[in-house]
């Protein structure tokens, strides 16, 4: 009974660092119908940079200048790092590429991927960087006759909080019907004087900022190692399928789908616990390509 | 961006001339470069077969498929398995028992595939690639998990037997040797697929890619059209994968991982997808361009990332339909 409370928490706190990847990446295609194959590769430098900055603020953590926080408040820092770099490549790289085919998008976005693999490495270097710190400091919480890191807890709330916080920005703000508008029809959109390409800077930066957040959550976790973008990338690519390309209800669902599979096939089937996850999507896509939730 | 491929080509008789020519300076190069430049044009022709297969998809059918390396990846391991399992040493056999291994794999994944176009298309073959990746990577018992299978040189033999790797310099021997087999195939490799853009078939494949509802209404049958396509571009980056084994010696989940179907694309856009040589001349020079790359530097990806991003932007049309647009306007000046 413990050991499956602690299955399905961890499989919560997977949902919830794949949801933020994965919404970032449908949020990116919904509105600029650009499959950014980098998405992967700006949430590892997210978790790369929030490593960094918790690393460098530790010595005042622990001198008691700064509280945990005031350390767990630098974190979301690395995302908006992320969320500059997507505003300045949305108008230089992907604003010349939208009038022509969906080949070169992905082929902008695979050589985008190349070049950020390297810049990670030539910034941090090969050693993976871990901000582990944070996880330490927080303690555990028992269950049971176990413990369970307070901070796995911690994330899930994030994610949920996330989740609620971009349906409510999507659904309930005037910038989300610009946003809901340009995604439908960006020509009648620019037609009613909304500036389309304010629009799609910021939605590829919150895209950018959601990506680089899962990397921030995810770090105290795990370290960030290089090559960790290029399988994140597959898996929110799963998730999205499932759930259906641009959609938000879609991306959360397909989350806890991907994590609870995954949890399970950890468990009782670990040689094709992958292969099952890529079998769900391509079933998804044969049955109904437009995924759970998505729209024609 | 509507020129097709060879529409306004230059005629067969001078085609067959610039070929010649090609082939003749082929044969003799590795008389006068050493045994790692043989090798690396080895290589080179290797890919230039996977990008030739791939690019009958892309350039000619208009479906871009981001899962190639599925194709590579099952010629290369069948080969591993029917060395490694069978105990056979006849390269033949090893192509044979490979093309049939990629021909089950592509037309299984074909005809998933081509339910769907465009994006859809993209992402199905993606996810389909890893599904083999996983299981590669997973079932280490069989597959050797990242540690691959290795496929030593001096167990194989050419021609049915008659040529060898055994005793003192058999590593020289074998790259002389096997860099003639891969150019004989390479070659044709080039004619098949030169005849099968150039039939009627061909022509339909076009015409899909330009008007799919035109076509399907002129009575071509367009998804079984896409689905053949599908396999015989699967066939050809089979056999790249086939030939690529015994000269790395190893195979490893790297080549079933989807970034290495991403660098059959790119090599596909460096020539220009749009030209019948384009891939062909992509591949070389990628295979050129990465090589020095990794030797020249840690930051390999870096440059090879930049090329691609300037390329997309700035040289749609690849090298060889760059350099066909600059020879035609300076012929046109003169």
């Amino acid at each position: 009974m413990t050991i499956l409370v602690i299955q399905i928490l961890n499989s919560l706190f997977y949902a919830a660092v794949l949801f933020l990847i994965a919404a970032g990446l449908s949020l990116i295609y919904g509105v600029m119908r650009i499959v950014n194959l980098a998405h992967g590769t700006l949430y590892a430098l997210g978790a790369y940079v929030s490593a960094w900055i918790v690393g460098s603020a530790f010595g005042h953590f622990m001198s008691g200048t700064l509280g945990l926080v005031g350390l767990l408040l630098l974190l979301p820092l690395g995302a908006v790092a992320i969320a500059a770099v997507g505003a300045a490549i949305e108008p230089t790289l992907l604003r010349p590429l939208y009038r022509r085919p969906e080949e070169y998008h992905l082929l902008l976005t695979f050589g985008l991927l190349m070049i950020l693999e390297d810049v990670m490495k030539l910034l941090f270097g090969g050693t993976p960087l871990s901000a582990g710190s944070i996880m330490d400091h927080m303690g555990s919480i028992p269950i049971g006759r176990l413990i369970y890191p307070a901070y796995n807890l911690f994330v899930i709330g994030i994610g949920l909080f996330a989740a609620v916080g971009l349906w409510w920005f999507i659904y309930r703000t005037k910038f989300g019907v610009i946003l809901r508008a340009t995604s439908q029809d960006r020509r009648m959109a620019a037609a009613l004087g909304i500036n389309v390409g304010l629009v799609y800077v910021q939605a590829f930066a919150i895209g950018c900022f959601m990506a680089g957040l899962g990397g921030a959550v995810v770090v105290p976790a795990q370290a960030a190692v290089l090559g960790m973008g290029v399988d994140a990338l597959i898996l929110s690519f799963v998730v999205i399928v499932i759930g259906g390309l641009g959609s938000l209800e879609g991306a959360l669902v397909g989350a806890l789908i991907v994590s609870f599979v995954r949890t399970a096939g950890i468990q009782f089937f670990p040689e094709i616990e992958l292969a099952v996850l890529y079998l769900i999507a391509a079933a998804v896509l044969m049955i109904r390509p437009t995924g759970l939730f998505g729209r024609a | 961006m509507t020129m097709a491929p060879n529409r306004t080509g230059p005629s067969i008789p001078r085609l067959f001339g610039v070929a010649v020519v090609v082939l003749i300076v082929l044969a003799i190069l590795p008389y006068v470069v050493d045994v790692y430049q043989t090798q690396l044009l080895t290589y080179g022709m290797v890919f230039a077969i996977a990008a030739l297969g791939f690019n009958l998809l892309l350039g000619y059918t208009g479906l871009l498929s981001f899962g190639h390396s599925a194709y590579f990846g099952t010629g290369a391991y069948t080969v591993a398995f029917i060395v490694r399992d069978l105990g056979a040493h006849s390269m033949e056999l090893c192509i044979l028992g490979g093309l049939l291994g990629t021909f089950v794999v592509a037309a299984l994944f074909g005809y998933v595939c081509v339910r769907h176009t465009r994006i859809f298309f993209g992402i199905l073959t993606l996810a389909l690639s890893q599904v083999l990746w996983s299981l590669a990577f997973k079932f280490f018992w069989v597959t050797g998990g990242t540690d691959g299978i290795r496929v030593a040189s001096a167990n194989l033999t050419l021609l049915g037997g008659l040529v060898d790797f055994k005793g003192r310099g058999a590593f020289q021997r074998f790259v002389f040797a096997y860099y003639y087999y891969v150019l004989v195939l390479f070659a044709v490799s080039v004619v098949v697929m030169w005849m099968i853009v150039h039939s009627p078939f061909g022509k339909a494949l076009q015409a899909i890619r330009d008007n799919e509802v035109r076509a399907g209404f002129v009575g071509i049958p367009v998804r079984r059209y896409r689905w053949i396509a599908f396999v015989i571009s699967g066939l050809f980056t089979g056999l790249a994968g086939i030939l690529w084994v015994p000269l790395n010696g190893l195979t490893t989940p790297d080549i079933l991982y989807w970034p290495f179907s991403g660098e059959i694309v790119f090599m596909a856009v460096l020539g220009g997808f749009r030209n019948f040589t384009g891939p062909i001349v992509g591949a070389l020079a990628f295979n050129y361009l990465k090589t020095y790359a990794v030797a020249s530097s840690e930051y390999w990806q870096l440059l090879l990332g930049l090329v691609l991003v300037v390329l997309v932007l700035v040289l749609p049309t690849g090298i060889v339909g760059s350099t066909a647009r600059l020879y035609a306007r300076l012929f046109r000046r003169a």
